[in-house]
């Protein structure tokens, strides 16, 4: 253990009892917001995010560097968690070579949380991926529409109560030739 | 024989045929007013068609009545759409005005059955999603998991991979030339371009034994040795292949029909790209150097030499340059990958993931156990949730994983680059020439297996 790393473990505490990370640019940004957590997750930074700040968050994010939202997805907790959606962005800085995750969470009912297409266009299909898959609405994309399954399909077939097999088949009818 | 209905009166009254002589034409057959070589014919036209000057932008054109306005449906079974990629195109005439790519006809619930399988089966999964880069499908999955079992392979294990993926960029890359090509109307391109890919894919057959859907990267390793003998297969392809990339640089590089129909074709700015997520080489092209194997080194490829070509328009021609600069960089990784071969074992000692040599299940009662743990439910990952992304041939190829505990992922995401990249199709072609649509999608190299997964 060289002197570096002990002096740079005393220096996070500086702050109140909130955990904050030790790269300026992102410690600069979760000081600007009270209510985002920052956790350490296997090495990778993860922001969780109210519901309500998550575009105002990103815009913050943004600004600070990171120039693309690499992917936008969803991870359904069904009965592990109060809040069953939990909304995942990863998030990508080229100019400092950094990754960022922010997470969010949405309930049970009518799950929705703000799109982030007006900050990076690139997530649009991202997020109609997720809405499909999940039946998260994304409020405010331009365009929320299936993407990978049909457009009359019933359900979301990611969600953890959507059973696999449990899909009539198709063309029964070619079976019954013969 | 004759038919007799064919003589019968009513028939040739019916046909109306102008013959020359039987009235007066309105145009004289001599006069070639209009076909005068004119101004478009002048200096600053041969520039643009000779790829001299790189012009994309058509100005719009608001005196087109709006009957001239048509939607078109290209796909979802057309051949140059590599797959089943449906594109609604709004056209004026010729040019294309808007452009919304329709998908999801290869979607097969790969994350859904994702979560079905252990971790152990998982890499049979995704590597079926890009299966052009199926190796670094593996690689992304197995480096997740590995983060969360919190193990790190031995240097043999990771140096295969790397010699692996590497090559494995080439032969994807080799498709993407081909195919690329073929659309254009160079055919030669698309045999060439195959008949490279087949001696790759013919070491990979040695190695693991199939040549497409390896499953060979598995967590805590690679499934086997390389093969006696892979120093030789591999010492072919790397004396081969650049021999093969000079004479695609005789057919291609500076021919004038090539040029012109790729140089200003499908233009996406360094900007555009990085707004809408397009990695890889469409993002290189456009000039930004942006390289995961050195940004956020994997498998220590850190420690090999190598650097990133980059384009300078953003063009399918600049595309198709980087494509070749990338085939022979990865050579080069290549080539030291198999000089500093570290010797040792191709996967990790932890009886918990990988299982035991065969000896061993005779000998000892814990192998055994360990043996038929593993095969019937599978190890166990600690809770957490992770991202892994490497670059693949065609781009950011990230793997976000959550594990609650169990020997199944709870949740498997693949953050796929053609699905990002495809939202780059409508901006490059927008305001372009209907004849640049395919030049165009295969320049961005989509795979509909990892768009719909």
């Amino acid at each position: 253990m060289s002197d570096e790393t002990t002096t740079v473990e005393e220096t996070p505490p500086v702050g109140p009892e909130r955990p904050l990370p030790e790269h300026p640019v992102l410690r600069a940004l979760f000081e600007d917001f009270e209510t985002v957590g920052w956790v350490r997750s296997l090495g990778q930074d993860v922001a969780q995010v109210p519901n309500e700040a998550w575009a105002g968050f990103a815009h913050a994010v943004r600004d600070a560097g990171f120039e693309v939202c690499v992917d936008v997805t969803v991870v359904d907790w069904m009965r592990e968690r109060p809040e069953r959606f939990e909304i995942v962005a990863n998030l990508l800085s080229m100019a400092h070579k950094l990754r960022l995750r922010m997470t969010t969470t949405a309930g049970r009912v009518d799950p929705s949380v703000a799109s982030l297409v007006p900050i990076w266009p690139g997530v649009n299909f991202a997020e109609r991926e997720a809405y499909d898959m999940f039946g998260v609405t994304f409020e405010g994309h331009p365009d929320l529409t299936r993407i990978l399954m049909p457009d009359d399909w019933e359900g979301h077939p990611l969600r953890k109560d959507f059973g696999v097999g449990s899909v009539p088949v198709q063309f029964k009818e070619s079976h019954q030739v013969s | 024989m004759s038919d007799p209905t064919i003589d019968s009166p009513e028939i040739t009254e019916t046909l109306d045929l102008w013959v020359a002589g039987t009235e007066e034409p309105e145009f004289s057959p001599t006069d070639e007013g209009e076909q005068e070589i004119s101004d478009h014919e002048s200096e600053a036209r041969l520039d643009e068609q000779f790829g001299r000057v790189v012009e994309d932008d058509y100005v719009f054109d608001d005196g087109v009545d709006e009957g001239e306005r048509m939607i078109l449906n290209m796909g979802p079974q057309h051949p140059s759409t590599h797959g089943v990629l449906r594109l609604q195109v709004e056209l004026e005439g010729e040019i294309i005005r808007r452009t919304k790519p329709i998908i999801g006809y290869l979607h097969t619930g790969m994350e859904k059955t994702g979560e079905q399988l252990n971790f152990s089966q998982g890499g049979t999964n995704v590597t079926r999603m890009d299966y052009l880069a199926p190796f670094h499908n593996e690689l992304a999955y197995s480096l997740a998991v590995e983060r969360l079992l919190g193990i790190e392979v031995p240097p043999r294990a990771a140096a295969i991979r790397v010699l692996l993926t590497e090559l494995n960029r080439c032969s994807s890359h080799l498709v993407a030339l081909a195919t690329n090509g073929m659309d254009i109307g160079a055919i030669s391109m698309m045999i060439y371009g195959f008949r490279e890919r087949e001696q790759i894919l013919g070491f990979f057959e040695k190695t693991t034994g199939l040549r497409m859907n390896h499953n060979f990267i598995r967590p805590g390793g690679v499934a086997a040795d390389l093969a006696p003998g892979w120093k030789d297969d591999v010492a072919a392809i790397l004396t081969e292949l650049p021999r093969r990339l000079q004479q695609y640089d005789d057919l291609l590089k500076d021919n004038p029909i090539w040029i012109a129909r790729t140089r200003g074709v499908g233009v996406i700015s360094a900007e555009e790209a990085i707004a809408y997520g397009i990695t890889g080489p469409a993002l290189r092209a456009a000039g930004v150097a942006w390289d995961l194997r050195q940004a956020f080194p994997y498998s220590g490829i850190e420690n090999y030499e190598f650097e990133v070509p980059v384009g300078e328009h953003g063009d399918v021609y600049d595309r198709y340059r980087v494509r070749i600069e990338e085939i022979h960089q990865s050579l080069r990784i290549v080539e030291q990958a198999m000089d500093s071969m570290p010797m040792g074992d191709y996967r990790v000692d932890d009886r918990k993931v990988t299982p035991p040599p065969r000896a061993r299940i005779d000998e000892s009662m814990e192998a055994l156990i360990h043996h038929f743990k593993l095969f019937t439910e599978g190890f166990k990952v600690p809770p957490g949730e992770t991202y892994v992304a490497v670059e693949s041939p065609r781009g950011e190829l990230g793997c976000y994983l959550v594990s609650n505990g169990e020997a199944r992922p709870y949740r498997i995401h693949t953050r796929a680059p053609s699905f990002a990249n495809l939202q780059g199709l409508p901006i490059a072609m927008a305001d372009s020439l209907m004849a640049d649509t395919v030049a165009t999608i295969a320049s961005m190299d989509p795979v509909m297996g990892d768009v719909d997964r």
